[in-house]
């Protein structure tokens, strides 16, 4: 039987705000525990949250960048569960009334272009954390992420492969960090992703029972993960079991998902709107304020490279992978004025060398500007293609301006015709085997003349006029 | 001296002019609270040295001459305020090892306006019940006869100002925890307007009824009181940001053409003969006055108790979850693992009542249930406010007995909570409105006891209530009569 693979995404993103979500507390990571605790995150008797507009703006935000509905009057319910590291013994999150709904992220998968739709996005506080290690058998508690700001967003169960649920999570991983709401860090759990996964016999209309993997935080796992869940599923079926409704986590280690808690063990959360805090109004004043600080988005910057600098679409969602390394491309292009030759550079040398040292483009020890300086000199002739690569090793290293490089190092290209017809005449000369070959119909003879003229220039001469020369010499 | 029949006001002109210190008048109250605490049980905490201390403080402001309206007055407060280094119970085993952090936004208030603190008055536990019968403290005695309840919540605050063990108290009110004391102990107690008064630093019971406000002998004194206990917080979402009133402006306007609303369903079935006629006489001073009376009808007010009785432990079974022994209060001292910390230590913390309402509300928000009962209980809340809001169309008032009867015996009811529920009656659906609501004493019944009238007044309308009861007050001595006899 084939089988079809249905998924759906829940993502917890960290929202990057300097203050929890109801409380002043601060939100860095890494602090001492409970030391970013307040009155408020440990639910002392008595105290209250109030609501950060901050954390508002960031899913105004992100409802304006996925085209979704924003719900004008948006409601804050209580989740009710017992849990150590959940001081009031509820969670604050969006259940009837989500501040976004609807919306959706385009991906491409094997080139072709796919739609994903969001179903909501809401506002919640994370919990704190349990740590279960060091505690000589006891658990520990720390509340410093008691109350940071999340907005859950869920997707439709529209993914139809791992490959399309991770282009899907990447998509809004860029986007997130892109509108500057998400710090992605995913090692830090900014941005978790659940992932609700089912099969169906391929045609059938009606969903399988799905089960829930929870908290992965990173592609590859999430990837994995679903890969596994998948298989056994189909397995489960085909050996003529039955899916139960569950939770299940996923191991790294054996690359298994095992179970974490059936359908009958969930919780009856007994959601109700939290009389603390007022329903959530947005204004259009409010929203058009905050429309205006929403940068220029992925899709419609790719759009433009496009158009405006003739890349191709390919390169356009490369080169829009971060609106760093967007940035950085489009100065260098502005800056040669090559926006092609500079598309290279960024996606090639540059991307390997920072790849290699582990490095972010916001790391990038060549700037934007002394890499278009370098693409100008490749146009104008003053270097090879092989010698830009010794000038960007000299930019790598901090050597200073690109000119002050070639100079030092007396990279630049052969200029002087005289002097290259010098060289072609002394290889002709010192080769005559050679240009025997090529007159007797040889093509290869020619390629070995050319090798000898570069070798004999040190890779300073221009191969095109290394080539007019020879040619012309030849005939 | 004898303060004890002496009006905040007064009190406070003679500490102005140094006829008295603050920390005398402290003195004198303590000394009455050590009299009488063991047969009231007012007071679950005092702590002379710290109240010595404040009064010194206020005594230091009156002689800098940067004193307030009330500066060096005594006040108790309802241990439902967390209060900085005091222990606050909630009159509860959970919080009975709890000294606050930090203070409620009502204690600030009071302590920036130079108020010392007589100490933290019982209470019903977690403000649940109606007699103060379920404080972990033990019962509350009304000083009018110590066989019966002064009430509750509120029963501390409302015992310890009719004993004079205090010239003014705090209380809080979800379901009428201020008015039903301040009737069944002969004070003036109001509610505020909901949002009126910052909640921050009080333990949550319901919180879309929760409301602090003033207990005292006089409507004068709860106008001043008020003065200190209002204004917006930005701790508190549900606070309202207004301008600031002085709500003793109105207090000595004439009556004249104030039309008071008279409820019918207020004066049917089930009301006590005696507190009938004692409303209806104080009905007849007030025409007397100028005031003109309007038949009014509040048709859903019937269903203020089951409705109450769906919300509001609905929002205490969430706001008593906090109680779960991991980061302060009781935990039990032996369990097995997480769950049966939590079973055994919320089974040993809270008291039947507590579990009871912690019980409905559980239920009510269940999977399935709360289509049926927590959203169909605030649809009507919706339509009982929408009664009230007709009604002030025509009259400016709203006048009808406090609470069914008198102080009842301690015991009496308390096997049979519907029995106990139906006291709050009459003043729950000024807290499902949201409405401002206030008790003031207008007699007593064959056997002594006190009967309340109560006054409920549209939004932000505290002055007008407090100008009614006030000339009331003037022509009326109820208010000024206190118990006889009380012996340690």
């Amino acid at each position: 039987m084939k089988w079809e693979t249905v998924i759906g995404l829940e993502v917890h993103t960290q929202l990057a705000t300097k203050s929890k979500i109801f409380s002043g507390s601060s939100t860095a990571f890494g602090a001492a525990p409970n030391t970013q605790a307040s009155a408020v995150d440990i639910a002392l008797p008595g105290v209250l949250p109030v609501l950060n507009r901050g954390a508002v703006e960031c899913a105004i935000k992100f409802g304006l960048a996925i085209g979704a509905n924003l719900n004008r009057v948006n409601v804050f319910d209580r989740k009710n569960y017992f849990y150590p590291d959940l001081p009031k013994g509820y969670q604050i999150s969006q259940l009837a009334k989500p501040i976004v709904e609807g919306g959706a992220l385009t991906v491409v998968v094997d080139g072709t272009e796919k739609t994903i739709h969001l179903t909501r996005a809401h506002m919640e506080e994370d919990a704190g954390k349990s740590l279960h290690e060091d505690f000589h058998g006891m658990t520990g508690i720390d509340l410093n992420r008691a109350g940071t700001p999340l907005l859950e967003i869920v997707s439709e169960p529209e993914m139809r492969s791992s490959a399309e649920a991770v282009a899907y999570a990447r998509a809004l991983h860029t986007l997130v960090t892109w509108i500057g709401i998400c710090d992605g860090n995913m090692q830090e759990g900014s941005f978790r992703v659940d992932a609700n996964v089912s099969v169906r016999p391929l045609g059938q209309k009606e969903f399988g029972t799905r089960r829930e993997i929870k908290n992965l935080n990173s592609f590859r796992f999430l990837q994995q993960a679903i890969d596994y869940e998948v298989r056994w599923q189909i397995e489960t079926l085909e050996d003529g079991g039955r899916i139960e409704q569950a939770t299940v986590l996923f191991d790294p280690d054996s690359g298994e998902t095992r179970m974490m808690r059936s359908k009958e063990e969930a919780h009856d959360y007994r959601y109700f709107p939290d009389p603390d805090l007022l329903p959530v109004r947005l204004d259009d004043a409010w929203i058009e304020a905050v429309r205006a600080t929403l940068p220029e988005l992925p899709a419609a910057m790719q759009t433009r490279f496009q158009a405006e600098y003739g890349v191709s679409a390919y390169d356009a969602s490369v080169l829009t992978g971060s609106r760093a390394l967007a940035a950085y491309f489009e100065a260098a292009a502005q800056k040669s004025g090559q926006p092609k030759l500079a598309a290279n550079w960024v996606m090639g040398e540059l991307s390997a060398a920072l790849n290699k040292a582990e490095l972010d483009i916001a790391q990038s020890p060549v700037s934007a500007a002394r890499l278009g300086a370098l693409i100008s000199r490749i146009q104008d002739g003053t270097l090879s293609g092989k010698l830009a690569r010794q000038v960007f090793e000299g930019l790598w290293e901090g050597a200073g301006e690109v000119d002050a490089i070639i100079e030092a190092r007396g990279l630049k290209q052969m200029s002087d015709s005289g002097e290259l017809e010098k060289i072609v005449d002394e290889v002709l000369a010192a080769n005559q085997k050679s240009v025997e070959e090529f007159r007797a119909g040889k093509e290869k003879a020619f390629n070995a003349l050319v090798g000898q003229v570069m070798k004999a220039s040190r890779g300073k001469a221009n191969p095109a006029q290394v080539n007019e020369l020879l040619k012309a010499k030849l005939q | 001296m004898n303060p004890f029949d002496t009006s905040l006001s007064a009190l406070a002109a003679q500490l102005a002019t140094k006829q008295v210190a603050s920390r005398e008048l402290a003195q004198v109250y303590l000394d009455r609270i050590a009299a009488l605490n063991g047969t009231i049980n007012a007071f679950i905490t005092v702590d002379p040295e710290k109240t010595l201390r404040e009064a010194a403080a206020a005594d230091a402001a009156i002689a800098a001459g940067q004193a307030g309206p009330l500066t060096g007055v005594p006040i108790a407060h309802k241990d439902i305020f967390c209060t900085d280094g005091w222990l606050t119970t909630c009159g509860s085993k959970m919080l009975s090892n709890f000294v606050a952090p930090y203070d409620a936004h009502v204690i600030e208030r009071f302590k920036a306006a130079g108020l010392p603190s007589l100490g933290k008055t019982n209470m019903d536990e977690f403000a649940m019940g109606s007699s103060n019968e379920t404080s972990f403290y033990g019962a509350v005695k009304n000083p009018w006869d110590t066989a019966r309840v002064p009430g509750g919540s509120s029963g501390g605050a409302a015992a310890c100002v009719a004993a004079r063990m205090a010239p003014a108290a705090t209380g809080t009110d979800t379901g009428g925890s201020i008015r039903q004391p301040a009737a069944f102990t002969g004070i003036t107690g109001l509610k505020p307007t909901y949002g009126l008064v910052s909640r921050y630093g009080m333990i949550a019971f319901a919180s879309s009824l929760d409301q602090a406000g003033p207990m005292a002998p006089s409507a004068e004194d709860c106008a001043l009181l008020l003065n200190v206990m209002t204004g917006f917080d930005p701790r508190d979402s549900t606070s309202l940001e207004r301008d600031k009133e002085d709500y003793t402006r109105d207090l000595d306007k004439p009556l004249a053409g104030l039309r008071v609303g008279l409820p019918r369903e207020f004066f049917a079935e089930g009301l006590n003969n005696e507190v009938a006629a004692a409303v209806e006489a104080a009905v007849a001073e007030l025409k007397k006055l100028g005031a003109t009376t309007v038949e009014i009808s509040l048709a859903n007010s019937k269903l203020a108790i089951p409705v109450y009785y769906v919300l509001a432990p609905a929002e205490a079974s969430s706001n008593l979850s906090r109680f779960d022994g991991v980061r302060y209060g009781h935990r039990a001292p032996e369990y097995a693992d997480l769950n049966d910390m939590y079973a055994k230590t919320r089974a040993q913390g809270f008291g039947a009542e507590v579990k009871r309402r912690i019980l409905i509300g559980t239920y009510v928000l269940s999977h399935g249930y709360y289509d049926a009962y927590y959203l169909q209980a605030q649809k009507i809340r919706r339509l009982i406010a929408h009664d009230f809001a007709e009604a002030f169309k025509a009259c400016d008032v709203i006048l009808g007995p406090t609470a069914p009867g008198t102080a009842f015996r301690i015991g009496e009811k308390s096997d049979d909570p519907v029995e106990m529920y139906l006291n709050d009656l009459y003043t729950i659906p000024a807290n499902l409105a949201g409405l401002p609501g206030m008790s003031l004493p207008c007699g007593f019944d064959g056997k002594g006891l006190p009967i309340g009238l109560q006054l409920v007044g549209d939004y932000f309308s505290e002055a007008k209530m407090l100008n009614v009861a006030h000339q009331y007050q003037r022509v009326t001595d109820w208010h000024a009569r206190r118990p006889e006899g009380l012996q340690s």
